[in-house]
């Protein structure tokens, strides 16, 4: 097998480059960082060696989807929630109690924070992204995922992408661009994952064996290939020293700042958006068992995204440095994009139309209502939020918060959970769920988590917008900085609240996987009972002869 | 005029034609003749048989 020889060679010379890397390293944080590459590539190289008689097998067998990525993806989606939530849950409760900071750089409020968004964001969100999409890709290709190998280089790349980035984070190696904080190495490696994901997924689309390629595939199509872009963009930079963490960007001042929220809201146009359309146009028509509402109306939801997300990113910089243009511009793309967004959610919902009675017994589609309900929250708020006159009221409050949360655990979360639903006793060839009363369950502690969240945010947000301007008579400011806070104080705790909630939801469901997995059936009354009433059930007598008058 | 005024200029003229005609095209598309039963069997593409998950398998 010199195939196999070649390959755990190869690891093995990166490994030794890694270590090189560690001896010499600049800081210690690229130190721990080279560490934890060879240690990968070690791992990598033994199980090259392990496997090599399974990997051979994996290109042959055309009669089979691939699945085994896909449900690694499941079990990663899970994991991850799990941990973002509690990362966030912990934020949340620095912010009501600062000793939780715990008195070491490591904890810090200011290092945690990007813990929880990447960890929400790109472990969550991306293994949910990357799982559905192989399991989608093949099902509408009616073909194997192609290039079998470079799939598990994907899900493992993507892994050590999301532990280096997470470490860093607690190290404090970051570029301080949020959402984009991973420093440039780490960077490096994200594009060669994502390259080889660019490859596996379109040499499946390019494999098909139906003719016409199915909408969700075309928004999974769009996230992969704009996030590639963007990545590159916003990431462009001059490392300090080749073994050292520290890198600066090739963009100055405003320039940077334009860059860097072009890629930010197109991060919420094509990951957190595209990417979970796609999961939506395949899984609400499987899970209804219905077609799409109207394929047409998805199509062009689709070309409105791609033509109008790309402009609305200066909406984030409002009365900032940028020319007053560009920011009009950004305003009345944003309003723009209103429309297109309730038309797929609308298509969404009216998948529904004719089954309605689904929302009462299926409380998967009653997750998939609930996320869509959501997107058209929040692709309402958004809108609203970038007019400039209310953004001057919303802006750097934590009205920004409830709306990125209404997004982000109304939609992203709930459609991910009723998706990982649908996948897990189809991957792992159960009859049904462990338990399907367990989803209500989850259904009403995450609801009643976001509307804990939301509404003590727009509290909070408004009421520290109004206090932040409130002029006296005299013209001198009203209030100090920490009178707004010591205001809000309440509102923090309702949030940390509603994010225990939203945590317990979650664990609930990870139970249900884990079950599943295991294959054990809960023993529970069915969603639906037949109301049968004996009495009722039988032909009328005869009236009574009454007699007559 | 500096490079900034030049694709600014061509931003909003020229390069804002092109995307709205494009825009159009795509959308007008799928309104053309025959599209709504191409769009009948694309939407049911994912119901044909055997789309399940690996029966069987393992
Ligand atoms: C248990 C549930 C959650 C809790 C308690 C929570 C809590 C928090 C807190 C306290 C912050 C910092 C706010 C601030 O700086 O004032 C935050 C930020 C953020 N969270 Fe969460 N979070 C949760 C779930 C999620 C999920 C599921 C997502 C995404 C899928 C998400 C995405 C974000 C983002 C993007 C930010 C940054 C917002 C910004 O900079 O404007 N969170 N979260
Ligand atoms: C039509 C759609 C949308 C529009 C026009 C929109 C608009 C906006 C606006 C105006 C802001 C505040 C910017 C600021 O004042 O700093 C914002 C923030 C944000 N939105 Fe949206 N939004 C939309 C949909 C969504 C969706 C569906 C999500 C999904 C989770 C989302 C996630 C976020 C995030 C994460 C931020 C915080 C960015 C930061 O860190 O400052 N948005 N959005």
């Amino acid at each position: 097998m010199p195939a196999t020889l070649a390959k755990s060679g190869g690891l093995f010379l990166a490994m030794v480059v890694a270590l090189v890397a560690m001896a010499q390293a600049q800081d210690s944080a690229f130190a721990i960082h080279m560490g934890i590459m060879a240690l990968a590539a070690l791992i990598a190289a033994v199980a090259v060696m392990a496997t090599s008689s399974t990997t051979r097998r994996l290109g042959h067998d055309e009669s089979h989807y691939d699945d085994a990525p896909v449900r690694w993806g499941v079990i990663a989606t899970t994991f991850w929630g799990v941990v973002g939530l509690l990362a966030g849950l912990f934020i949340a409760l620095q912010l009501a109690y600062p000793v939780l900071n715990l008195g070491l750089e490591y904890t810090t409020f200011g290092r945690l924070r990007p813990l929880h968004t990447s960890a929400v964001i790109f472990a969550f969100g991306g293994n949910a992204l990357l799982c559905t999409s192989f399991f989608v890709v093949q099902r509408s290709c009616r073909a194997r995922l192609a290039f079998p190998g470079l799939a598990r280089f994907v899900f493992w790349g993507y892994q050590l992408f999301i532990v280096l980035a997470a470490t860093g984070y607690v190290l404090g190696v970051t570029e301080g661009k949020e959402y984009a904080e991973p420093e440039w190495y780490v960077d490096l490696w994200l594009t060669v994952v994502w390259v080889a994901y660019l490859i596996v997924f379109g040499g499946t689309v390019l494999k098909r064996r139906e003719p016409h390629i199915y909408v969700a595939n075309w928004f999974y199509l769009a996230f992969i290939i704009t996030v590639a872009m963007l990545h590159l963009v916003n990431n462009l930079s001059l490392p300090v020293s080749l073994v050292g963490a520290k890198s600066y960007s090739a963009f100055a001042g405003v320039q940077d700042a334009l860059t860097q929220w072009w890629y930010g809201h197109n991060a919420v146009g094509f990951f957190l958006t595209a990417g979970f359309l796609a999961m939506m146009y395949y899984f609400v028509p499987k899970q209804a068992e219905r077609p799409v509402y109207s394929y047409r109306l998805s199509i062009i939801h689709f070309w409105s995204l791609i033509f109008l997300y790309i402009w609305a990113g200066p909406h984030h910089l409002h009365y900032t440095a940028l020319p007053d243009w560009a920011q009009s511009l950004g305003m009345v793309f944003s309003i723009m994009l209103w429309m297109p967004s309730w038309g797929g959610m609308i298509n969404g919902l009216m998948t529904l139309n004719g089954a309605w009675d689904k929302i009462r017994t299926d409380p998967i589609i009653r997750m998939m209502v609930l996320a869509l309900a959501f997107y058209g929250m929040s692709t309402f708020e958004g809108p609203m939020m970038s007019i400039k006159s209310v953004n001057s009221l919303s802006h750097y409050t934590d009205w920004t918060i409830g709306h990125v949360h209404s997004g982000a655990l109304g939609w992203n979360g709930m459609i991910t959970f009723a998706c990982m639903y649908y996948l897990a006793p189809r991957l792992w060839n159960r009859q049904r769920l462990y338990s399907l009363r367990l989803i209500n369950w989850h259904f009403w502690l995450a609801t009643g988590g976001i509307v804990f969240y939301t509404a003590s945010m727009w509290v909070a947000g408004i009421t520290q917008g109004l206090m932040w301007r409130e002029y006296g008579a005299d013209g001198y400011l009203v209030n100090s900085f920490a009178e707004t806070v010591a205001a809000i104080h309440p509102m923090f705790l309702l949030r940390a609240f509603g994010g225990l909630l939203y945590l317990s939801g979650a664990l609930v469901f990870a139970w249900n996987i884990a079950m599943t997995i295991a294959g054990r059936i809960r023993a529970e009354a069915p969603m639906t009972e037949t109301p049968y009433d004996a009495r009722a059930d039988r032909p009328l007598p005869a009236p009574a002869l009454q007699p007559a008058e | 005029m500096s490079g900034y005024d030049t694709l600014r200029h061509f931003a909003d003229s020229w390069g804002l034609l092109a995307m709205t005609i494009l825009f159009i095209s795509f959308v007008g598309f799928t309104f053309r003749p025959g599209a709504n039963r191409r769009h009948h069997d694309a939407a049911h593409m994912i119901f044909r048989a055997d789309d399940q998950s690996n029966q069987g398998r393992e």
